[in-house]
């Protein structure tokens, strides 16, 4: 017997090792070995006959491990074995490709750079096409690294390519709101359009959404991270240049800073891809932290503006404010989200992120009010319709997820249920950005 | 005769869901009563078992639990729930109508014979 205990003992430490099976698992695939074993056992096979027969029966761990890796991709996301369609990650020479990438975006930049030098400041059609000068190689990365067939590659251009034409067919005025509004919005909606190559072209699985949600929240980190060292970078060149001659380290910051900011684009998004344990320890710890305090904030902020009505005299740019505010507040629902278990049963932060989203929706549906009262002696005006359009599609998300979220933890819903209204929903948050881009400008006569 | 493997593959969910919703069960149990029921012809390998039982507790189908009984070893135990019976309905009147839909042709071109013959 002592040999068979040796042999599961082996045979664990080698099932432990698959990416996507957790401790549980191999206790229950363990259980289940053990019956096996005993019922051959009964049946006559000795322990060792007994222990090939079950381990054949269980399957091979390759397949075995892809089954459980489908299912758990939350998990698995730390490896991102299933990057392909079956095939394990191409790991090498990985960098390499990510940084010709980071290359080609930091040229662009620079081109674009050089080119709109020569009047004053940075003319609007800069500001109209920046992104189309970093987000089409992030797409072309990922085109690259899934290694997407030849009619995928052409679909993934069509958004970019109608993207050009429309900012720079619009006769758009001198110092024009709209062109702003376009500049804005266009990154946000190619971004959108990097999820076509991102997810393989498998646009509607709902856990590839979830996956690219995954993506962008822990890009967003990384972002952050890259930038707040090379700002550390830069200030110190700064520092270190200007003694030698006034002005050159200014004049070096022009070129290094617009590459560097495009560059990184791409190399954060490398990082998700490679380095993904670092987040995956960080992103519990993050929701952790923010969901309480933004639940505290939000529920001071509601129950002040609701006692004392300071919604009804609010300035004109408030609602701006409060759509940055459901930003970050749908940042943080599809940010826990997603570093959730998803079959943990409702805990504590389930109750606090239900208490900042409720308080959220609160304060919005005041401000709503009071600004659609008033509607009539504001007008509307580019950035108005615009504020006041993103703001309805926000609040129909959050009141959604609220809802949601009541019944899952009074146990009537499954957390699933959650999760796929958000990934339900995706496609309308893709969709808005793209609409004030293409209609918002006729619509307001290029003003 | 050899069932083809997406057939297996369909059919494990509506089986699963039907077993759980005869009274809670474990993987190993689970496993060995797909066998009786289909008198061996059913084949599956054990662990594939597994992501699908926790795929249908991530749909909220099945609740899990651990348990120690007093004699025997820890096992995860299933059990399912109102959603579980709701998705077992769906999926048994999907079966019944493909089902129809394969008698009715075979009926009515009578294949019928040589494939029951056959098998």
């Amino acid at each position: 017997m002592d040999n068979v205990e040796a042999q599961i003992a082996e045979w664990r430490t080698f099932v432990e090792k698959a990416p996507a099976v957790d401790g549980r698992d191999v206790d229950e695939l363990e259980a289940h070995l053990r019956d096996q074993i005993t019922e051959l056992g009964a049946a006559g096979l000795s322990d060792d006959e007994a222990f090939l027969v079950a381990v054949k029966r269980m399957g091979d761990l390759d397949s075995l491990s892809r089954e459980f890796a489908r299912e758990h991709r939350g998990r698995l996301w730390k490896q991102l074995v299933l990057s392909g369609e079956d095939g394990p990650a191409r790991p090498a020479g990985a960098l390499i490709e990510a940084l010709v990438f980071a290359t080609l975006a930091a040229v662009a930049v620079q081109v674009i750079r050089l080119a709109s030098e020569n009047p004053a400041g940075a003319p609007g059609w800069v500001v109209r096409n920046l992104s189309l000068f970093v987000l089409p190689f992030l797409a072309a990365y990922f085109v690259r690294r899934r290694g997407i067939d030849s009619r995928k590659a052409w679909l993934t251009a069509v958004p970019f390519v109608v993207a050009a034409v429309v900012a720079n067919v619009y006769p758009f005025g001198a110092g024009s709101g709209t062109e702003l509004l376009v500049g804005v919005h266009l990154p946000v909606a190619l971004a959108f359009a990097v999820a076509y190559p991102y997810m393989s072209g498998t646009l509607r699985s709902h856990e590839r959404r979830m996956d690219f949600v995954r993506f962008i929240g822990e890009w967003v980190i990384y972002y952050a991270l890259i930038a707040l060292g090379g700002g550390v970078l830069m200030g110190l060149t700064l520092f270190i240049l200007e003694p030698i001659r006034p002005g050159l380290g200014a004049a070096v910051l022009e070129w290094v800073m617009p590459s560097g900011a495009a560059g990184a684009v791409i190399v954060a998004a490398w990082l998700v891809e490679s380095k993904q344990q670092v987040v995956e320890n960080m992103a519990p710890v993050l929701t952790m932290l923010f969901t309480p305090l933004f639940a505290v904030m939000l529920t001071v902020a509601a129950v002040t503006y609701a006692v004392s009505g300071a919604a009804d005299d609010f300035d004109r740019e408030l609602l701006g404010v409060f759509d940055a505010l459901m930003v970050v507040v749908l940042g943080l629902v599809l940010y826990s989200m997603s570093a959730r278990e998803p079959g943990r049963a409702a805990g504590l932060m389930d109750y606090a992120q239900l208490a900042a989203v409720v308080s959220a929706l609160v304060l919005d549906v005041l401000v709503l009010a009071s600004m659609v009262a008033r509607i009539g002696d504001l007008g509307f005006t580019p950035n108005r319709t615009v504020a006041l359009g993103l703001n309805l599609v926000l609040l129909v998300n959050l009141a959604g997820s609220a809802w949601l979220s009541v019944k899952f933890v009074r146990g009537q819903a499954a957390f699933s249920r959650v999760e796929r209204w958000q990934t339900s929903y995706l496609p309308v948050l893709a969709l808005w950005p793209v609409a004030v881009v293409v209609f918002l400008p006729p619509l307001f006569g290029f003003a | 005769m050899r069932i083809d493997k997406d057939l297996v593959a369909a059919s494990a969910t509506p089986l699963v869901l039907a077993i759980l919703a005869g009274g809670e069960s474990y993987g190993y149990a689970i496993l060995k009563r797909v066998r009786e029921l289909s008198g061996g012809e059913l084949e599956w390998t054990d662990g594939m078992l597994y992501p699908l039982l926790h795929r249908l507790s991530r749909l909220g189908y099945v609740t899990t639990e651990w348990r120690s009984p007093a004699e025997g070893r820890r096992r995860r135990y299933y059990v399912i729930t109102d959603d579980g019976r709701s998705a077992l309905a769906e999926q048994q009147r999907q079966w019944a109508t493909v089902a129809r839909t394969l008698g009715d042709v075979w009926r009515g071109s009578g294949w019928m014979p040589i494939a029951l013959g056959e098998g």
